[in-house]
């Protein structure tokens, strides 16, 4: 069984919800981004999103732009997104979705792809600039390999897509809270548990909801509503705000502590 | 050879299907406007109310026709085949994007859209979407890479005393490419009250075809100004290809003509410097601003930075159209450097008196070449896209 869809099934039957973590891969190196996903795990993380970082991350705000510019000045590839994966997978069997823009996914033939994401111990992928409509041509090998493709759904999404993408998706939905960037917001968008209870209704697949959630109280509304959150630039800034990647590290888990209530 | 027989090159079959070209690479919150977009282009585009106002600010307000010039010293110069000039300069705001920044804001207006915005290189874009606000009552932001907006002082000034608000874009490379991406973020964010006029034949459909579309009205007129000057077709047709709008503009109406297609790529330092924005020629295809298409990258699909003289041509994407073109033989590609850029930007303006924006300088480099190596009694259409003024500076210091 596809370990994303264990990790559902086993919060659904403690009646919990999901933790989902976003980390830039090669931000602040490849060392830290290890230590901080054992950390992770060790404090109650669910499933880890690896961001492949890209030149242009179009749906990115500025604190993912920012990491994805660091890492790739680092010579960061996506070939260090696949090894930091088999390296996680050898200590932990945390779910690991690989999060990337399309575009390097496409310097490779989508079967070999497939294998090698596979090898690398990946459950599941989301590509932000993928349309349901344009993904036949990769989520077939990833299938056969038993890879999810995570689609995304918008607060602009109608009925119709809301279908479309429930029949496509693997493992869950992601739900993208505002029309917007990533990136840290004051308030949750208007409407928002209204929607996710819409789409709960018409997706037969866990509904995981990001963008713009940084503050436990906005987690605990969520999470009343969704099966999970997806968090990223709350747990990246403190690597940019701190000069070294250990004084990052500390102040992203005391974060990461206060968004899951360890506190 | 005897015009009747020359053929149509390449395989090109339809003028609907790019192959693999093209498509809506784009996040989902932008699956829905751009649907919308879709649908208010095709009503819009056929209902006379909208065909007869873009016709009359075409001509009334934008200066159209523009003139098909025999450059007869130009020619004389070149000694081989005789050139003509499509003085897209002379059009308002002094380039051919006038053409689709009325029709594109007259689409938002009928939409209901109450701002604009719009990326920019060169600033020819930036400054026809603030003309084309300014008189349509719309407001307007234009993202322009920090870069550019040093070596284009002059439009930068031009968009604000028009009204517009300039947003200097300090990420990336920051240039056009960036813009770009700072355009799509902020449509994606503010998508209920902004309509995205993008400038060149890029981006996720409808764009491409709907740019192409505003800007036909280029090779329409040539066509018919060619046939009443010289009567038949003339055997080739010249243009710089950036993102690709004016030489789509001028090809598109010979489609099924036998006359061939070349576009000239900014060479930048040299194809074998890597400085350079020679996507067609270097590139291979991948996915940028939601089109698949031609793409400078790296091995890993990381876009790479691109060099070129002239900000208009400086970005790494090329409309898909042109890929489809490329790869079906439809148009030849080649490309010029920045030197050879620079050279006949000042021959145009000591033989002709028309002083070229440095984007169709390019063209012009690659026009001369070609004219000494045809006969006499043969023809290139050059699209002179865009007159020089706010390259200036650039060809002071060079």
């Amino acid at each position: 069984m596809n370990k994303i869809d264990a990790t559902f099934q086993k919060l659904r039957s403690e009646k919990s919800k999901a933790f989902i973590a976003y980390l830039t891969v090669g931000f602040p190196d490849l060392e830290t981004n290890l230590k901080l996903i054992l950390e992770m795990e060790r404090r109650g993380v669910d499933i880890i999103e690896l961001g492949v970082p890209f030149s242009d991350p179009i749906a990115d705000g500025l604190t993912i732009q920012a990491s994805s510019q660091a890492a790739l000045e680092q010579g960061t590839t996506p070939g260090d997104a696949l090894r930091l994966a088999s390296e996680i997978r050898s200590r932990s069997s945390l779910p690991l979705v690989l999060m990337g823009y399309l575009n390097p996914f496409l310097s490779h033939p989508p079967e070999r792809l497939a294998g090698e994401l596979s090898r690398a111990g990946i459950d599941g992928v989301i590509i932000p600039d993928l349309p349901p409509e344009e993904s036949d041509f990769i989520l077939d090998p990833l299938k056969e390999q038993g890879i999810h493709t995570i689609s995304l759904l918008a607060p602009t999404s109608g009925i119709e897509r809301i279908k479309l993408v429930s029949r496509k998706s693997g493992g869950f939905i992601y739900y993208v809270s505002r029309t917007g960037v990533t990136g840290a917001r004051k308030d949750l968008s208007k409407g928002l548990v209204e929607r996710i209870i819409e789409i709960k209704k018409l997706a037969n697949l866990p509904v995981c909801v990001g963008f713009g959630i940084s503050t436990r109280s906005q987690l605990l509304k969520i999470w009343e509503v969704a099966d999970g959150v997806v968090i990223g630039s709350a747990l990246i800034r403190p690597f940019l705000e701190s000069s070294t990647a250990s004084g990052g590290l500390k102040k992203s888990i005391q974060v990461l502590d206060r968004l899951l209530g360890n506190d | 050879m005897n015009k009747e027989q020359r053929k149509i090159p390449g395989d090109y079959k339809s003028a609907h299907l790019l192959g693999r070209f093209g498509g809506q690479y784009v996040p989902e919150t932008l699956m829905a406007p751009l649907r919308e977009l879709e649908e208010a282009y095709r009503l819009f585009s056929r209902d006379p109310g909208f065909r007869n106002r873009l016709k009359y600010l075409l001509s009334d307000y934008a200066g159209r026709p523009t003139p098909l010039y025999f450059a007869e010293r130009l020619s004389k110069y070149a000694g081989g085949a005789r050139i003509y000039l499509k003085r897209e300069d002379l059009c308002h705001t002094g380039a051919h994007k006038i053409n689709n920044c009325l029709g594109q804001a007259l689409l938002a207006k009928m939409m209901g859209k109450k701002r604009v915005i719009a990326e920019t290189g060169a600033g020819q874009h930036g400054v026809a979407t603030a003309t084309a606000c300014a008189l349509l009552e719309l407001t307007c932001e234009v993202y322009m890479g920090s870069v550019d907006i040093e070596r284009q002082a002059l439009n930068v000034f031009r968009m604000e005393l028009l009204g517009a608000r300039v947003i200097p874009v300090t990420t990336g490379s920051r240039t056009l490419k960036d813009a770009c991406n700072e355009a799509l973020r902020d449509w994606v964010t503010n998508v209920g009250n902004t309509y995205y006029l993008l400038g060149s034949t890029v981006g996720p459909r409808p764009y491409p075809m709907m740019v192409r579309n505003f800007q036909t009205v280029i090779g329409k007129e040539a066509k018919a100004q060619y046939k009443k000057a010289e009567g038949g077709l003339p055997d080739y047709l010249v243009a710089c290809v950036g993102g690709g709008s004016n030489s789509l503009g001028l090809f598109y109406p010979f489609i099924k003509d036998p006359v061939r297609f070349i576009g000239v790529e900014a060479g930048g330092r040299g194809l074998k410097t890597g400085e350079h924005a020679a996507t067609l020629l270097k590139g291979r295809p991948g996915v940028l601003h939601g089109s698949f298409s031609y793409l400078l990258q790296d091995r890993d699909g990381q876009v790479r930075p691109t060099h070129s003289i002239s900000a208009g041509l400086d970005y790494p994407g090329v409309g898909p159209e042109h890929s489809y073109f490329k790869e079906s033989g439809r148009a030849e590609y080649v490309s010029v450097t920045d030197r050879q850029t620079l050279r006949a930007a000042i021959l145009l303006s000591r033989r002709e008196g028309i002083i070229p924006a440095l984007e169709s300088a390019h063209a012009i480099a690659y026009a001369v070449r070609l004219a000494r190596r045809l006969k006499r009694n043969q023809s290139i259409i050059v699209c002179l896209s865009g007159r020089g003024d706010k390259d200036l500076e650039i060809i002071q210091k060079a």
